[in-house]
């Protein structure tokens, strides 16, 4: 079988498909269950710097094309934290931190104490006022917030992109300038529902974000953008639910994948994408590196 | 899947802190499944089905509440039946419930009678007036009641009748109550570990096994879909009855 380990973004990781953050991330032992489904490496749920419960529910709403979601960033803050990290490392894959705060201090003061393989900034979340995406689409913001992490951080640095913006390369080209060690796009696209029964907003949140099969083509285009411009590695996300998804997604540029919404069909997803991403290099004669980028080499 | 739209045709009180509503539709649940209940403009809640169309809610916290202020002709949203409910085996059967946690275990005896099944009941309450179901659940086999008061029957938690009982009669035995009864229970009766099925409960945020917060340690069950029914066996090693995580994710103390 072809090789599928491969370095991206600072990490050495033994095949190119991690768990997305937000999902089955917030405990120690559901992050540990997904590495060892076959996760090449596992991003926690974000993690702020006080405690925060979320929005009310409802907090998911399945849609034809996808998956609405707005849990409100959820979590215990890293003072209590670092346990759950240290149960899922127990895997033996890459458990990287997603962080979030509503300035570049609050981020680096975060970073400076918990203890991970690399961070991922949540500069992207769709719904939580005074965080995510309010920070993240402003690329001078993006620049500054991911120079002050890394210089507080030992590890690598990734950066999670919103697409609600009208142009994520220069969010990408912030977070390069800003010493970012990855990208990693997208994050889900703002949207709503409404039940028409009653006229309410089927959120709690009224606003969440859009996630699945609805926005790949949506994440393929903004990942072919960033790759063929940046000169930092893509992690490509957004809808990836089959093998066939993911090879896509790589040949537009992306060094690894993360999948989430998927996980919505159990933790077999990590083991059926990998077997065929190895079945299709076999077939194909190809390597991991031959695929990365494939698109954007064709269209020269 | 959606919420879809149904009206509370018939609210019953049985206790002055709990009631049920009938809705104005059968969603053909099994007995140990539950629903996400939305009460628009407020929460989404889950809770266990007390019979094919009724609900049995217990009034706690704000959404329950809101509930409580909703009458017959009332509009709710919901998304169920979910999760797995209880497995019926056997041709004897006991269940054990602890206060308004008795709800799934009688529309289980009601669904296992039906099957001919030979059902006991051992329920355990605060006193007297917090008893539900007593009619139910006598009708259909013979039922043992403690109060913790000793208003009623034996005196004691529900653990104190199980010297009543000899467990290896029931081929078996099903759980559902407040986290440090069935705990307690559990560990009393570890030999029977193997064949006890509990209802239990985490905190559920998305009910479809991807947000994480329902989940247990140390295997990571995810509650909300590869639950709300687990094998004592899974339980004994667990953090059930230990500590659990709240909306925040944060470790807290099992109350109850």
């Amino acid at each position: 079988m072809p090789s599928l380990s491969i370095h991206a973004g600072g990490l050495d990781l033994k095949n190119p498909v991690l768990l997305a953050a937000g999902i089955l991330g917030t405990t120690g032992a559901s992050l540990r269950r997904a590495a060892l489904a076959g996760a090449g490496g596992v991003v926690t749920k974000s993690v702020g710097s006080v405690p925060r419960e979320g929005h009310p529910g409802p907090t998911i709403v399945h849609v034809k094309c996808g998956l609405l979601n707005a849990m409100g960033l959820p979590n215990p803050s890293y003072r209590d934290f670092q346990q759950e990290i240290k149960t899922a490392r127990s895997a033996g894959v890459p458990v990287i931190a997603s962080i979030f705060g509503s300035s570049a201090t609050e981020f680096a003061q975060i970073a400076r104490v918990l203890k991970a393989d690399a961070f991922e900034l949540n500069l992207s979340c769709p719904h939580a006022e005074k965080y995510g995406s309010e920070l993240g689409r402003y690329p001078d913001l993006v620049e500054s917030v991911t120079g002050a992490v890394k210089a507080a951080a030992d590890v690598p640095v990734w950066v999670k992109l919103t697409p609600n913006t009208a142009d994520i390369l220069e969010l990408g080209l912030a977070a390069q300038r800003g010493g970012a060690d990855a990208v990693v796009a997208i994050n889900t696209l703002k949207a709503m529902a409404i039940d028409i029964e009653t006229g309410y907003p089927m959120l709690g949140n009224r606003y969440g974000g859009l996630s699945g099969q609805a926005i790949k083509p949506v994440a393929v285009r903004c990942v072919y953008e960033l790759a063929g411009r940046l000169e930092i590695p893509v992690i490509g996300v957004g809808g990836i639910s089959s093998w066939e998804d993911a090879v896509e997604m790589i040949m537009a540029g992306a060094q690894a994948v993360q999948v989430g919404t998927a996980l919505l069909g159990g933790y077999g997803i990590f083991e059926e994408i990998t077997c065929g991403i190895s079945r299709y290099l076999e077939r194909k004669s190809m390597t991991l590196e031959d695929l990365c980028g494939l698109a954007g080499r064709r269209s020269q | 899947m959606k919420p879809i739209n149904c009206i509370i045709e018939e609210v019953r009180s049985e206790t002055p802190l709990i009631r049920t509503y009938r809705l104005d539709r059968n969603l053909n649940p099994a007995p140990g499944q539950y629903l996400m209940l939305w009460i628009r403009g407020v929460d989404e809640i889950p809770m266990s089905f007390s019979g094919q169309d009724t609900i049995t809610v217990q009034s706690v916290g704000v959404a329950t509440q809101a509930i409580f202020r909703m009458g017959a002709g009332s509009e709710v949203g919901l998304r169920g039946p979910l999760g797995n409910g209880f497995a019926l085996k056997g041709n004897k059967i006991l269940l054990i419930g602890g206060g308004v946690g008795t709800a799934p275990l009688a529309f289980l005896a009601e669904v296992a009678k039906k099957a001919d099944i030979s059902v006991t009941s051992l329920l355990g309450f605060r006193s007297r007036d917090d008893m539900i179901f007593q009619d139910r659940l006598e009708g259909l086999g013979e039922t043992i009641i403690t109060t913790d008061d000793g208003s009623y029957g034996i005196k004691g938690h529900a653990s104190a009748g199980l010297k009543e009982l000899n467990l290896f009669d029931y081929d078996q035995i099903y759980l559902c109550g407040p986290e440090m009864m069935m705990s307690d229970i559990i560990s009393r009766t570890a030999e029977h570990a193997a064949k006890t099925q509990a209802c239990i409960n985490r905190y559920f945020k998305c009910a479809a096994g991807i947000c994480g917060s329902c989940c247990l340690d140390p295997d990571g069950v995810r509650v909300c879909v590869e639950g709300p029914v687990l094998l004592a066996d899974r339980l004994l090693d667990s953090e059930f009855g230990r500590y659990k995580r709240g909306p925040s994710g944060a470790k807290g103390p099992c109350r109850g």
